[in-house]
């Protein structure tokens, strides 16, 4: 028996298909992974992501300590509830996780990071945060639920009640907003998610987990498995650890440069000098999305052939229910262009290189 | 629990098979193996004159989480294979002994449908496997 996070029997009462996820009991879908992709897309779901880490950075010196730690800088970060994503990288650049960081307050930062990496995250800041004095508190007391889809805010407003509405309902995008909520309690309500929708991914204490996820399905907010997260998230373009990148990857080939704050040059962030280095020589290989022409469906580990030479392999594939094709992301040499071919038991089918999101708020984006 | 209709038989690898008035077989896959699968995105169905070995590769069933081979229950000439499912493959989810069917087979021995198994001895492998 894996974990089981406090929505477990409400999973199962509510037909979910469960699967071991790191350790985990989780949902993957409710019986039908499109019907879930689809319904985030054009209405609203919900997603228990409770077994993600929940981890708070308190302290003088917090704000310090992540600009050593991140590749991201926090500083980006001028309003109280602002939340950036970034890398946490190793000495050679290596991406250890990636992450949400969300600016509570001078001395106080939330940060998610992923389940699997749990362990080895909390390790290493908390070796990390020894000499900046930070308090690092894993917050397992909180159950998270991300509520995701066009109307979805509207519909966590009604379940939430108009107390908890008013004070959350002008949080912008990429804002966090903590609130008293008089059911349950401290909530924190972030305008973020992982699908490319609008939506809020709401942090609760556990004890209440059920009822709030019953209050959503009272607004029919539908609920969505892991699966439709997956194909969700690939189509809106964002990586998923493990899969796109990992240790020996750095956000240059991961498609995640963009993550990296070089100003200002005098910031010294762990994996700094790795990942200048590789700025000044080039990368060899690279993270891009494809768009399968012919008919099949791309999957993780297929081979890449560009100009008849293998040179890569998909790291995260997938049907797109939104796009209609399969699509993926590869890594692959730097030297591809505009076409490759993808090798599916035994035939090479054309793909074509695109920048992704393949779709976001509703749409396709091919 | 899924459908398991009494007048096919079956193999353990999922495969149903029906006996035709002319002497072929028609070959899908179960409710519960679709019911696996998940919503099915693509079917790669043999073309017709194809000839297969009882356990051979004959189509592929994809569905958003995996692939999946279909195997040749018997020996024999594939006769017609099911065009609707390239555009709509889920067909097999929703009607997966009936407009799902994938191909049909001319089955060298003629007598290779009576040693199939029956759909009580499937209903036990898949409680089995269940369990």
């Amino acid at each position: 028996m894996g974990k089981r996070t406090p929505l477990y029997d409400m999973h199962i009462s509510q037909g979910a298909k469960m699967v071991d996820f790191g350790g985990w009991d989780m949902p993957i879908n409710y019986g039908s992974q499109i019907k879930e992709h689809n319904i985030v897309r054009s209405d609203a779901g919900m997603f228990d992501v409770s077994h993600m880490t929940v981890v708070d950075l308190t302290g003088d010196k917090v704000r310090d300590f992540l600009r050593y730690l991140l590749a991201n800088n926090v500083d980006r970060l001028k309003n109280e509830g602002k939340a950036l994503y970034s890398c946490m990288l190793n000495e050679k650049g290596g991406v250890i996780d990636d992450l949400i960081v969300y600016y509570v307050k001078d001395t106080f930062f939330r940060m998610v990071v992923n389940s699997s990496t749990r362990e080895k995250d909390l390790a290493w800041i908390n070796k990390q945060a020894e000499s900046f004095a930070v308090t690092v508190t894993v917050r397992d007391d909180l159950t998270m639920i991300a509520v995701q889809g066009p109307n979805a805010r509207e519909k966590a407003h009604l379940a939430l009640g108009a107390d908890t509405a008013a004070q959350i309902k002008n949080t912008a995008v990429f804002f966090i907003k903590f609130v008293n909520d008089s059911n349950m309690g401290e909530i924190a309500v972030a305008r973020t998610g992982y699908t490319g929708e609008d939506g809020y991914e709401i942090m609760l204490p556990k004890e209440h987990a059920s009822t709030f996820w019953a209050k959503l399905a009272e607004q029919e907010v539908v609920p969505c498995g892991l699966g439709a997260r997956d194909t969700l998230r690939l189509e809106a373009g964002m990586n998923l650890y493990g899969s796109d990148m990992d240790e020996t990857i750095t956000p240059l080939e991961a498609a995640l440069t963009w993550t990296v704050a070089w100003e200002p040059a005098d910031r010294n962030f762990i994996g700094r000098a790795a990942l200048e280095q590789q700025r000044e020589q080039g990368v060899a290989t690279k993270l891009v999305g494809l768009v399968l022409e012919d008919k099949g469906v791309l999957r993780n580990h297929q081979k890449i052939f560009i100009d008849g030479l293998e040179g890569g392999e998909i790291t995260s594939g997938s049907f797109s229910p939104t796009v209609g094709k399969a699509i993926a992301f590869a890594r692959v040499t730097s030297n591809i262009a505009n076409t490759c071919k993808v090798e599916i038991r035994g035939k090479q089918l054309a793909a074509v290189v695109v920048k992704p999101p393949f779709a976001r708020n509703g749409k396709s984006c091919i | 629990m899924s459908e398991i209709p009494q007048d096919l038989r079956y193999t353990k690898t999922h495969e149903w098979i029906m006996k035709n008035d002319e002497g072929t077989l028609t070959v899908g896959i179960t409710d519960h193996a679709q019911g696996l699968l998940g919503d099915l995105v693509f079917i790669e169905a043999p073309e017709e004159g194809t000839t297969f070995q009882e356990g051979d590769d004959s189509a592929v069933v994809e569905s958003v989480k995996a692939a999946s081979d279909v195997y040749a229950p018997v020996d024999g000439e594939v006769t017609a294979s099911n065009e609707a499912l390239e555009d709509t493959p889920e067909i097999i989810n929703n009607d997966p002994f009936g407009d799902g069917w994938i191909y049909k087979i001319k089955p060298e021995d003629s007598g290779a449908f009576d040693a199939l198994m029956d759909a009580e001895a499937y209903k036990e492998l898949i409680e089995s496997a269940d369990e």
